[in-house]
């Protein structure tokens, strides 16, 4: 090892951050519609747009990506699984059941009420996850995520049926695939509540830590661990209604941002979380301008973007891992 | 002084730990042997609150371990039990610092780090501080948690078979330093052994227990007995005395 681990660890969260900075200048300057910079000041139409649509989409895809990635970091360490995300615990599935549950019983609800209960469901299908893996003796690197994406599948397909018969198969997609292109000033601010329960679990990072060694290793040191589980699949649950209600879902996020910082940095969370969230925020940066340069003026969804490469990167994690880390 | 009272615990009509009380001292090592089945790690995982009891109480200087809050618990007792698949890439210091938890809150405050500091050095761990936990071998790793247990500072140190899948020059490094905590630190250690003779030379007190009972409770020179041991194991022992320590031969 040329450079010490801990120097890296150092550096790492700079580096993110500014990669942050300038992906996020970027985001602002594109757009179809133009806006003069150097006018931002005087023109108020540069401004308006500015304000109201630019600025909006770049604050909602770095809240998003990072409180994603966070929830990702949580849910690998108390599953004490490396694959398990909210898109493979079925913690995705479960918060859009509960998005379409409240649609179709209470229609006029307002955004905050169908977050909560898109957060209970997703808290309660990630819970059933949780205690299906508990009581399975194999607990194989790989078949846990599985058993997490075919409950996912169930949660999926009772959706899925019962949008058929209300005719809101289309809105269900829409929550299933994320994408920033709608997001303006007003429409987008419930994220905030997102990147606060990011930096509330930064806080508890010691806990997840220490829950994440093991149930007695947390007990020994006086950690209550049923209270750390409850607490970090809660934001976890919350962190994924939040982002699924308000831009949909984005696929492989929290999968793959935590293991490749884990994977350089260790799995001390309050040393990694940071830089989980900021790649978490550059790596969605990037995928939204990808999705609106490649067919400019029109945009691909961010959701397509992320799944395509997040699934590549999934594949190589696990042939790469399973050779190394099968019992893990 | 840890008191145990008539503390029970069953799994579907199978009595495991049956009606015990017992007392365990404020220093020295107190090894406890036994059978497969005995109820010695049921015994060690209740006293240190990680299952909970049937019946019974279990005091640590007056603190009730099962209603006291687990942080307060914490700082007077420690336990260590072999898990199985810690996979978490942590590094030495970082496990270390853990031990100091119910002291801070996870904030090291200047003492914390003097405490690792020393924890680390008394466990010969300086030259691995930076390592990652999951690529030590199985006779450091044991020292690093030694070490974080001895950074958590607490005056009861529990630990549950410590020598598994360890080789003879790890294992009796690890009983020297668990000898030595108790001698130069005034810690009171509680292992689970299955070597009987690790724990005749190693231990003040032998605790044998068989189907859930003690059966056996004293020094060395009552325990280690051909008697003793044929009831506890129900097969035959031959004990010899070796440089002054007794030891038992049971291979054929």
């Amino acid at each position: 090892m040329a450079i010490s681990r801990t120097s890296v660890a150092a550096a790492a969260p700079w580096v993110a951050a500014a990669a942050v900075l300038i992906l996020a200048v970027v985001s602002v300057f594109i757009g179809v519609a133009h806006v003069d910079f150097s006018a931002l000041w005087s023109d108020p139409e540069s401004r308006q747009i500015f304000l109201q649509s630019r600025l909006p989409r770049t604050f909602a895809i770095i809240l998003a990506g990072s409180a994603l990635a966070v929830a990702g970091l949580i849910m690998q360490h108390l599953a004490r699984n490396r694959f398990v995300a909210p898109s493979t615990a079925g913690t995705v599935d479960a918060a859009a059941l509960g998005l379409l549950a409240v649609t179709i019983v209470a229609p006029g609800t307002a955004v905050m009420g169908k977050i909560f209960v898109a957060c209970i469901f997703a808290l309660a299908g990630t819970a059933l996850f949780i205690a299906l893996i508990q009581r399975v003796q194999f607990k194989d690197l790989v078949f846990v995520p599985l058993v997490g994406i075919v409950l996912g599948g169930v949660y999926a397909a009772i959706g899925e049926f019962f949008a058929y018969r209300t005719n809101l198969t289309q809105t269900m997609s829409v929550w299933m695939n994320g994408d920033f292109s709608g997001i303006i000033q007003g429409r987008y601010e419930t994220l905030w509540l997102a990147g606060g329960v990011a930096v509330l679990a930064y806080v508890f990072a010691n806990w997840f830590t220490a829950a994440g060694m093991g149930r007695d290793f947390a007990t020994n040191i006086g950690v209550n661990f049923r209270l750390a589980m409850a607490g970090g699949l809660t934001i976890a649950a919350l962190v994924t209604a939040v982002v699924v209600t308000t831009v949909g879902a984005i696929p492989f996020l929290g999968l793959i941002v935590p293991n490749i910082v884990t994977m350089m940095l260790g799995d001390n969370l309050r040393r990694v979380l940071p830089t989980t969230a900021l790649m978490g925020a550059a790596l969605v940066l990037v995928c939204d301008i990808i999705g609106r340069v490649v067919i400019f003026p029109y945009e691909i969804a961010v959701g397509v973007i992320v799944g395509t490469i997040g699934s590549a990167v999934f594949l190589t994690l696990i042939l790469r891992r399973s050779n190394r880390y099968a019992t893990a | 002084m840890i008191t145990i009272d008539s503390l029970t615990k069953s799994y579907d009509e199978h009595v495991v730990v049956n009606d015990v009380s017992l007392q365990l001292p404020d220093s020295g090592v107190t090894s406890l042997i036994g059978p497969n089945g005995a109820g010695k790690s049921t015994l060690l995982s209740m006293v240190s609150r990680i299952l909970g009891a049937d019946a019974g109480v279990v005091s640590v200087e007056g603190l009730d371990v099962f209603k006291a809050p687990s942080k307060d618990v914490a700082k007077k007792l420690s336990i260590l039990r072999q898990d199985a698949h810690t996979t978490a890439r942590i590094t030495v210091r970082e496990l270390v610092e853990f031990g100091r938890y119910p002291h801070s809150h996870g904030r090291l405050t200047p003492e914390c780090h003097a405490a690792v500091a020393e924890a680390l050095e008394y466990c010969d761990l300086v030259d691995l501080t930076d390592r990652p936990i999951h690529q030590l071998s199985g006779g450091q790793r044991q020292r690093a948690y030694v070490a974080m247990v001895l950074a958590q500072d607490t005056r009861y140190v529990l630990l549950d078979e410590p020598l598994n899948n360890l080789d003879m020059v790890h294992a009796t490094g690890l009983m020297q330093l668990l000898r030595r905590l108790a001698d130069e630190k005034g810690k009171s250690i509680v292992l689970v052994l299955h070597d009987v003779n690790y724990a005749s030379v190693y231990s003040d007190r032998i605790i044998a227990m068989r189907d859930g009972d003690v059966v056996h409770d004293g020094p060395p020179e009552t325990v280690i007995t051909e008697g003793a041991l044929g009831d506890v194991y129900d097969m035959e022992f031959s004990v010899h005395t070796l440089g002054g320590d007794r030891i038992a031969a049971y291979f054929r």
